[in-house]
């Protein structure tokens, strides 16, 4: 197209082919899957779906798998932002391959991650056989679940502190020290304040992800009905029944949460944001 | 995901706020700790385990037919999955970055909803709408196109669930760079290809690249939504991530070990790349304006 002819606000040509075809692509991968999920749900018998997510062996799942993702994303907010003061701050030798394996969890399938879990903790492996002794049950147990749910949203903490603090303005905290304030008082009331809406959305990211998990969790977990049967799980035992019904209802509700936390997420970004302004 | 921070810093003088050595030291190793016990312990017990049995048992298990119907597949999948999926990435980012229009925020975050599903309800999705209950999947059955259960149902997961990498690389990348430089071009009479590819093409090149091998790497390693519609048919429907755990469920831990140790080169070599790449996107940065 000539660029005399189009109009003042699009100078650059392509944007109806370029808007259409990522219209479309989105509508065809994304939105029009999806949706069949939610129609599903509203055509089925109101009762039967509530029937099946109100099942007490669903709620366990739906409650295990919440309490799981908590509890890592917990463990991750310490460990996460353990790993990303020391690496931001500290200067040590294996700085760098320590950095660059942050990401691991990210490129490692999460099968993989899952079956190297399920055999370390194994009675007769190689963490297994210690915690055996001092009566720590991590294989077959939600302690497990959280295992590896740690390892999967560990990066979504450091990866969203690291910029933050390494932007931090090294004024502030000369100040804080200048006016007698001590180390760890300039940590409480200026450090973590300023850091804190980073530290939530990467918690909340990591939280996300982990409460659809699957790959990483089925092995270690046992999927003991009612005790280690996470909500995604509990979506493919249905699917193998061939229960579609019943499949869709579960992952209706866990799409529901997923999405919920993606609303929560959008805030805190927000937030995040104008606190850095 | 995020951008690499490394050489932001050590652009920066010393840091003059340090820690008391003790501090740092206590931290240092509790970071350690967490490293070796989460990250380097499973990466040493997968070659650990993998060859346990010898080199020779070794080989057998990465050579066996199955195993290498399994990489092919795999690989099949990766090399469809990746192109479609960069293709699209270019475009929605083209689209968002260079142009104004109303509902952008909401597209945005249309685009990164796949990473907000479970994996095994990407999966479901599809054995929904494609799968023989269906009446669109019933009449491609009958025109005896098969989807759920077969490499192309494998294929509409992986695209679901790697959609939004290459796309979310992008759009930061080119609403950073500004669309100056392509109006110059159009001004002075460059035709809309030809600015693409002379232009937005050369400026975008690194973030492109390091969507499309994370798009890779989550398609190689795709398990849950995958093994929701491959039906694990052995020999026929089985990516490397599925092998592994067929191979553990029937107890042959060496075996599955030892194809994981394929799935964790590949993942070493991606966290790699990824590392250089971001240095690159750092020094090539400030010689772009």
């Amino acid at each position: 197209m000539p660029p005399y002819k189009s109009n003042k606000r699009h100078i650059l040509p392509g944007f109806g082919l370029s808007m259409g075809y990522t219209v479309f692509y989105l509508s065809a991968i994304v939105i029009v899957p999806l949706a069949t999920i939610v129609i599903g749900a509203f055509k089925m018998d109101p009762q039967a779906f509530i029937a099946t997510v109100t099942s007490p062996r669903v709620l366990a799942s739906y409650r295990l798998s919440l309490s799981t993702a908590v509890f890592a994303a917990l463990c991750n907010a310490f460990f996460g932002f353990l790993a990303a003061w020391t690496l931001v701050r500290y200067r040590f030798p294996g700085r760098r391959v320590l950095d660059a394996l942050v990401d691991l969890p990210f490129a490692l399938p999460t099968a993989v991650a899952g079956i190297c879990f399920a055999t370390l903790y194994s009675p007769v492996g190689w963490m297994g056989q210690y915690l055996e002794k001092t009566g720590i049950q991590i294989i077959n147990a939600p302690s497990g679940i959280v295992v590896a749910l740690i390892f999967i949203g560990f990066p979504f903490v450091v990866r969203t502190l690291q910029p933050v603090l390494v932007e931090l303005e090294p004024e502030i905290e000369e100040s804080a020290q200048s006016l007698g304030a001590t180390r760890w008082q300039t940590f409480r009331r200026i450090l973590l304040p300023h850091l804190f809406p980073a530290l939530l959305t990467g918690v909340t990211l990591s939280f996300a992800r982990a409460i659809g998990e699957y790959g990483s969790v089925i092995f270690i977990a046992g999927n003991l009905p009612f005790k280690t049967e996470i909500a995604p799980l509990m979506i493919m035992t249905k699917l193998d029944q061939f229960d579609y019904d019943g499949a869709s209802s579960v992952a209706f509700v866990l799409l529901l949460i997923s999405f919920s936390m993606l609303l929560v997420l959008n805030a805190v970004q927000r937030w995040q944001q104008k606190s850095y302004r | 995901m995020q951008t690499n921070t490394t050489l932001q810093e050590q652009r920066k003088a010393p840091l003059k706020r340090n820690d008391p050595p003790a501090v740092q030291a206590i931290l240092i190793l509790l970071t350690l700790l967490f490293f070796a016990i989460f990250i380097f312990m499973p990466l040493g017990l997968v070659f650990a385990e993998g060859l346990r049995k010898g080199v020779a048992v070794y080989l057998e298990a990465i050579r066996e037919p199955f195993a290498l119907s399994a990489v092919k597949l795999t690989l099949i999948t990766a090399a469809i999955v990746v192109p479609l999926n960069a293709v699209f990435g270019v475009t929605a980012a083209w689209a968002i970055s260079k142009f104004s229009f109303k509902g952008k925020t909401l597209l945005v975050s249309l685009l990164d909803l796949p990473f907000a599903v479970s994996p095994v309800i990407a999966g479901l999705i599809f054995v929904l709408l494609l799968g023989t209950r269906t009446g669109f999947g019933s009449w491609l059955g009958d025109h005896g196109i098969k989807i759920i259960f077969s490499t192309p149902g494998i294929v509409i997961a992986t695209l679901f669930v790697t959609f939004p990498f290459v796309a979310r690389e992008l759009i930061p990348l080119m609403e950073a760079q500004g669309r100056e430089e392509e109006e110059a071009a159009i001004t002075l009479g460059a035709r809309g290809w030809q600015v693409f590819s002379r232009i937005t093409l050369p400026n975008i090149r690194w973030g492109l690249m390091y969507g499309m091998i994370l798009c890779m790497a989550r398609s190689i390693g795709e398990f849950g939504a995958v093994s929701v519609v491959s039906g694990h048919i052995r020999g026929m429907t089985n990516t490397i991530p599925l092998h592994v755990e067929i191979l553990y469920s029937e107890y042959n831990y060496t075996a599955s070990f030892a194809v994981s140790t394929i799935l964790v080169f590949l993942a070493l070599v991606t966290i790699a790349i990824k590392s250089l790449m971001e240095k690159n996107v750092h020094n090539h940065q400030p010689t772009q304006h």
